[in-house]
């Protein structure tokens, strides 16, 4: 940690007037910083932290791309059933460098797997409660109102089975509905689900952003503000894309105690398809504002090699974390991995 | 046994059996009992925050807290800023760490800093005011002095030129003048302790505000009395009159008040609490030359000498300097309500011992409706010219 805060320190350092007789009044000897990942040596004055997280239980690089088919079998009408085990555990996960919140999470990660089907699948959810409060599941979408996880609550150690049929194709999520609402929400327990048109959509890397923030002190304001939980991970750890690829996001907002969030992004424009629910596009525009609940599926291409900057409209949350980087690297031959066709 | 020996015996064998107990209750106690899965209860203090540069920020903050504390991040102004820490992020209890970053701060604006730490809790102070923290440098010494000479040594040696005056009175009206200065001395005390009680929120809890301003009012009290009584044996104040004792008396406790003052107005300098306008210093400075004549009140049938008169006034007025170096300089919240405690001790012992001098020089003491008068008169006199140093 040391090591890493003093090279951040030379970083920012670098960019400033009289920073060499600063260095020498404080006893330090400038370093050449060393190029690590194309985010960060080349700002001067930023809003950052110090530090890396450990990714060894959550890793938000992995969480971008990570999709849970379930376990798939046809039935005898045609259809397919998806089953996904989840279990409600309570965990402690590092939101920023060093800084460690006791969340309630889905499977012991914050947001929870990434649940992804086709329009018109039976999906069954086991649920099994290892944690230390009520919890449920109540997903957004169609389905009968008995399996809309808000009753029954699934006390400690019971388990409840949800079963519906994945309707309208779009993006939605999930989140326990136990009360206090606004603290099971905040502590964790959200997911996303995908429900794929039938025909599936057109080709491109897609990346699952879950707008989310925390309030460490729970003094009902958030401290840290992120996409996919830890704060300036993508601005630390920019994510790769290439240019001229078509890119597809998938961005939910559940950020609690604010009524809003949003997403901007730098040098480009990208195609909104509210709530995914529609493959016309909605409008073109490089900026977007999101109720809580609310989710968009984006797409766009950039058209010039370099780092893009993403962050929430909202100087206050980029600076507490929602700020982030795609790197546009030129096209390579192993362009074809990691895109999605979008089914299964 | 000897008589000699039981004595220690019996006064040591509660402290060895204390020290028994601990060992055995920490080696094979029922530790588990009392070490419940509460939450850790941190507690950081930002003592200090300066601005030596722009674009350079150093924040001292204290562990006051019964566990090790771990800074994890920080922001500035709701936004999180790369820092560095010494001696390391994890600060063992009662101890100190210094934070610096480099920050573009505003000048004349406010900032906000919050420290994270590893558990989620959040510690923050602000700057009231954005401006350039004074560097020990020669400038700065010099601007401390003077402020240190103007606010404390000039006003309380113009006050010591009422001595002639004094001298051409009437006894009855010395008494008065003396009641005056009871009063001048009350208003002072209980300044000082008030400024020590509101300072002392923002004293580490380990450092125990109170207990400081309880040590500092009573040490002081006592203290004087003590060395006051060691000292008149010596040979260095056989000499000395009972009165002029008293003044010398009356000289230490402004002295000692006069040091937590310059403390207090180095400090607001330094964070930019105060502009320190031309008339704020003017304000110090008549508030302070009613100081003087308290000195000379009890001696004003005597005939000290000049020395005496200029010796007096120097222990009363220069400790301003030392206050204002040591505040502009080296703040800290826990010296600084130490300081005030033992400057309002110091002035409420004085007060004691004037009091006597009055009580045994005009027959009915506080009685006497002149001396009641000039006590009051006192009080007025400090209230109107405090008036002038609200800044």
């Amino acid at each position: 940690m040391t090591t890493i805060s003093r090279r951040q320190w030379f970083k920012l350092g670098a960019a400033a007037a009289g920073f060499s007789s600063l260095a020498a009044a404080l006893g330090l000897r400038p370093r050449r910083p060393q190029a690590e990942t194309g985010g960060e040596e080349v700002h001067g004055h930023e809003a950052a932290t110090v530090g890396r997280v450990s990714t060894a239980d959550f890793d938000p690089m992995e969480y971008l791309t990570e999709f849970d088919y379930g376990r798939s079998r046809r039935l005898s009408d045609g259809r397919t059933l998806r089953e996904y085990d989840v279990v409600a555990v309570d965990r402690e996960i590092e939101v920023a460098p060093g800084v460690y919140y006791p969340a309630w999470t889905y499977s012991g990660r914050v947001p929870g797997p990434t649940l992804r089907c086709t329009e018109g699948d039976v999906l069954r959810v086991n649920l099994r409660n290892g944690g230390s409060h009520p919890h449920t599941i109540h997903f957004h979408g169609t389905h009968p109102p008995e399996m809309d996880g808000v009753f029954p609550v699934i006390a400690p150690g019971e388990s409840f089975t949800y079963e519906f049929e994945a309707k309208p194709f779009g993006l939605h999520l999930y989140h326990c509905h136990t009360m206090p609402l606004k603290r099971h929400i905040h502590k964790g327990l959200y997911g996303v689900l995908i429900i794929d048109p039938p025909g599936g959509r057109p080709p491109a890397r897609e990346l699952v952003m879950m707008m989310n923030a925390f309030d460490t002190n729970f003094d009902g304001e958030n401290e840290v503000y992120a996409v996919n939980t830890v704060a300036f991970y993508y601005q630390q750890q920019p994510i790769p894309v290439e240019v001229g690829e078509p890119v597809r996001v998938y961005l939910v907002n559940i950020t609690e105690f604010d009524p809003v969030n949003s997403f901007h992004l730098h040098a480009g424009m990208f195609r909104v398809y509210r709530t995914g629910t529609d493959l016309e596009r909605h409008e073109l525009t490089d900026t977007l504002m999101m109720c809580q609940g609310e989710r968009h599926v984006l797409e766009f291409e950039l058209e010039n090699p370099g780092l893009h900057m993403f962050h929430a409209h909202q100087s206050e949350f980029a600076e507490l974390g929602w700020m982030g980087f795609f790197e546009a690297q030129p096209p390579t031959v192993a362009s074809a991995v990691g895109k999605e066709g979008g089914r299964a | 046994m000897s008589e000699r020996w039981k004595k220690w015996v019996t006064g040591l064998t509660p402290l060895v059996l204390l020290a028994a107990m601990t060992v055995l209750f920490l080696r094979f106690g029922p530790l588990g009992v009392f070490r419940a899965s509460f939450p850790p209860i941190e507690e950081l203090t930002i003592e200090r925050i300066r601005l030596p540069e722009p674009d350079l920020m150093e924040i001292s903050v204290v562990n006051g807290g019964p566990e090790p504390v771990t800074v994890a991040q920080m922001l500035i102004d709701e936004a999180y800023w790369p820092f560095e820490i010494e001696p390391g992020h994890t600060i063992p209890r009662l101890r100190r760490a210094t934070i610096r970053t480099r920050y573009p701060w505003v000048e004349g604006e406010p900032h906000e800093v919050t420290l994270l730490t590893s558990t989620g809790l959040t510690f923050s102070a602000e700057i009231e005011v954005a401006t350039q923290s004074p560097a020990p440098n020669a400038r700065y010494l010099a601007t401390f002095t003077l402020l240190g000479v103007y606010v404390g040594v000039l006003p309380v040696l113009i006050g010591l030129l009422w001595f002639p005056f004094l001298k051409r009175i009437d006894r009855k009206w010395i008494n008065f003048f003396l009641s005056l200065t009871v009063g001048l001395l009350i208003f002072l005390g209980i300044d000082a302790l008030h400024e020590a009680f509101e300072l002392q929120e923002r004293v580490a809890d380990a450092f125990q505000g109170v207990g400081l301003i309880t040590l500092g009012v009573l040490g002081a009290m006592f203290g004087i009395v003590a060395i006051g009584r060691w000292l008149r044996r010596r040979p260095v104040a056989a000499g000395l009159s009972q009165r002029l004792w008293v003044a010398y008396m009356v000289a230490l406790g402004i002295g000692l008040h006069n040091l937590g003052e310059g403390l207090a107005i180095g400090s607001a300098y330094s964070v930019g609490a105060i502009s320190l306008g031309a008339f704020l210093v003017v304000g110090f400075a008549i508030h302070n030359t009613t100081e003087g004549l308290g000195i000379v009140a009890p001696v004003a049938k005597e005939r000290p000498s000049l020395w005496h008169l200029v010796t007096m006034g120097a222990i009363a007025g220069v400790p301003t300097i030392a206050g204002a170096w040591i505040g502009g300089f080296n703040y800290r919240p826990d010296l600084a309500v130490f300081f005030l405690a033992l400057g309002a001790g110091a002035v409420l012992q004085v007060v004691w011992e004037l009091g006597r001098v009055i009580h045994r020089e005009s027959k009915a003491g506080w009685m006497m409706p002149l001396n009641a008068m000039g006590l009051v008169a006192g009080l007025v006199i400090m209230y109107t010219t405090a008036l002038l140093v609200v800044a």
